[in-house]
């Protein structure tokens, strides 16, 4: 990769040297929440960036991406309930469950466009928060608390906030990484032409669908390990993080750092969640201050902070 | 008569009531270029969607290189090696002109269910697409993106990616709209150019440049073909001019 020296770039690293060093700033502070804060940010910030890859690259405004924190953290949290505490079996189950439900979810939705697939994305994830709330074994409505987290032998301890922050960056760096990669290889090239122009992609030999659901698939099973490490996170789920507000949040987390922009949902989901967390300190009304802003953002700054960035070293 | 490459017979499409294909024949003889003109209306961009794929049928059936392709998807019948274009210019507005291109060669070049290598760094992809934007004169401008290049440059960009799936039969959707007096010169010679090596099935408004380059012409009314022939058949056709009243200046100008 040519590494330009602009303003968005410099942003970038500042970024990532900042998440990386934030322990250090933790321990020698004191400031144990800082910590637990940015573990957080860090694994929204996973599955936003996972709802980028179809939302920004491939033009699947998908209304329903909390539906895979929910499967990935009820993945985990069922097999821990049952006894099985070992992460080489909770996480991949946590995978593989969120790619099919995703292949079920996107072999119907992607035969509609537009508002019908916000709708039906919207529908599949309020089908998936009321079976959650039904599953009276695990809890139902009140959740499910995780007694022990994940377990990965000797290798790593998940309930060390440390090593667990540091866990969740590497999923986030690796998993923006891969979303760079495919963006960049032939697929991903596809999946952005059919984004652009459809019928065109079609006409010269590109079965569309095929593209666009393998998308789909790979955004949700991103989206599912983002889900197994925020259960872990708060060693418990219920069926509220399937909530559409939280589908919500992460369209805007997208939004606010900039659509289609590899780093933009990191961004985005940072400044989200620090306005969600001091705003909140002040006033209940949080919400009021945060809705103009996206209006702002909306309006005046379609690439979102990863658009006003651009904007800004291009001058 | 050599073995038609591509054969349409009885072919009908209704849209609501109105029939917009009605019991159309049609045959495309390898290496011809064959016109199809006919005023506003007359169901030409209709009939090239049934074509490509990206309208189906009522009845009839369509055959392609001694394929039935009547129910076969657009990209399969692309895959076979049937290109089009179309009229109103259909790219990627926000990719450059030599990546519109190239996702055509790479269309023709296995499956895309790569994850991991750069596309934009596959040699093959990057030379095949410059090749096909020489052929139209545009390789000084492969790495301007498309919403930035003037309007001619696009129709000619429009060729060079239906030139990048090696078609064996090139359907081109009026190539001339829009285009101004010395464009759409560049556009017949460029035309006089491809039908060398490939069959061209051409739909146009634009009556000298049809006259100027086709072999046979075949003349839409409402969905019905009332005339087929060579240039001078069809020129002095009773049908044809009484079709073309209001503009049969334009039919007979060079006649």
């Amino acid at each position: 990769m040519k590494l330009s020296f602009n303003a968005r770039n410099v942003v970038v690293v500042l970024v990532i040297a900042g998440l990386l060093l934030l322990p250090v700033y933790s321990a020698l502070s004191g400031k144990v929440f800082v910590l637990t804060l940015f573990t957080r940010i860090i694994i929204f910030a996973l599955a936003a960036a996972s709802l980028n890859l179809i939302m920004g690259y491939g033009g699947m405004m998908s209304f329903g991406h909390a539906a895979y924190l929910g499967i990935g953290g009820y993945a985990v949290g069922i097999l821990a309930h049952e006894g099985i505490g070992s992460g080489f079996i909770q996480w991949p189950v946590a995978l593989i469950t969120s790619a099919l439900f995703a292949l079920v979810i996107g072999s119907l939705s992607l035969r509609t466009r537009g508002v019908y697939f916000i709708m039906i994305t919207l529908a599949f994830a309020q089908m998936a928060y009321y079976v959650a709330s039904g599953l009276s074994r695990y809890g139902g409505d009140d959740g499910l608390t995780i007694y022990k987290r994940s377990d990965f032998g000797g290798l790593i301890n998940l309930s060390d906030r440390v090593q667990f922050y540091y866990v969740c960056l590497a999923c986030l760096l690796g998993g923006v990484y891969l979303i760079w990669r495919i963006v960049n290889s032939r697929f991903g090239m596809v999946v952005q032409g059919v984004r652009s122009n459809e019928q065109r992609m079609q006409a010269i030999g590109f079965p569309a669908y095929r593209y666009r659901l393998v998308c789909f698939v790979i955004s949700g099973t991103i989206c599912g390990l983002a889900g197994a490490l925020l259960a872990n996170n708060t060693d418990f789920v219920s069926p509220a993080v399937m909530y559409w507000t939280r589908s919500g949040d992460l369209m805007v987390m997208v939004i606010f750092g900039g659509m289609g922009s590899l780093f933009g949902p990191v961004i985005g989901a940072i400044a989200f969640l620090l306005l969600e967390e001091f705003l909140s300190q002040f006033t209940e009304y949080w919400a009021l201050i945060m809705g103009p802003l996206l209006l702002l953002i909306v309006l005046f700054a379609r690439g979102g902070i990863m658009g006003i960035l651009g904007r800004f070293s291009r001058g | 008569m050599a073995e038609p490459l591509m054969r349409v017979q009885n072919l009908v499409r209704r849209f609501g009531g109105i029939l917009a294909t009605d019991n159309l024949s049609l045959d495309v003889i390898p290496g011809e270029l064959h016109a199809i003109i006919g005023p506003n209306g007359a169901g030409k961009t209709t009939l090239i969607s049934q074509l490509t794929g990206q309208l189906t049928p009522n009845s009839g059936t369509i055959h392609f290189a001694g394929m039935d392709v009547t129910r076969l998807p657009a990209y399969r019948r692309s895959r076979l090696g049937l290109a089009r274009s179309f009229q109103i210019t259909s790219l990627l507005p926000n990719f450059t002109a030599i990546d519109n291109v190239a996702l055509a060669a790479q269309a023709h070049d296995g499956h895309s269910f790569r994850f991991w290598g750069d596309a934009r760094k596959e040699q093959h992809l990057r030379e095949a697409a410059l090749s096909a934007l020489r052929r139209v004169g545009l390789e000084k401008r492969a790495n301007v993106v498309v919403s930035e290049l003037s309007h001619g440059e696009q129709r000619e960009l429009e060729l060079a990616v239906a030139l990048a799936t090696k078609p064996q039969l090139l359907l081109l959707d009026e190539p001339m709209a829009g285009l101004g007096v010395t464009e759409s010169a560049r556009m017949v010679g460029l035309l006089k150019e491809l039908r060398k090596e490939v069959t061209i099935v051409l739909v146009e408004h634009d009556m000298e440049a049809v006259f100027a380059l086709a072999d046979r012409i075949t003349v839409l009314v409402y969905g019905r073909v009332i005339a087929s022939g060579g240039p001078d058949e069809i020129r002095n056709n009773e049908e044809v001019k009484r079709a073309y009243l209001g503009d049969q200046h334009a039919v007979t100008r060079r006649g």
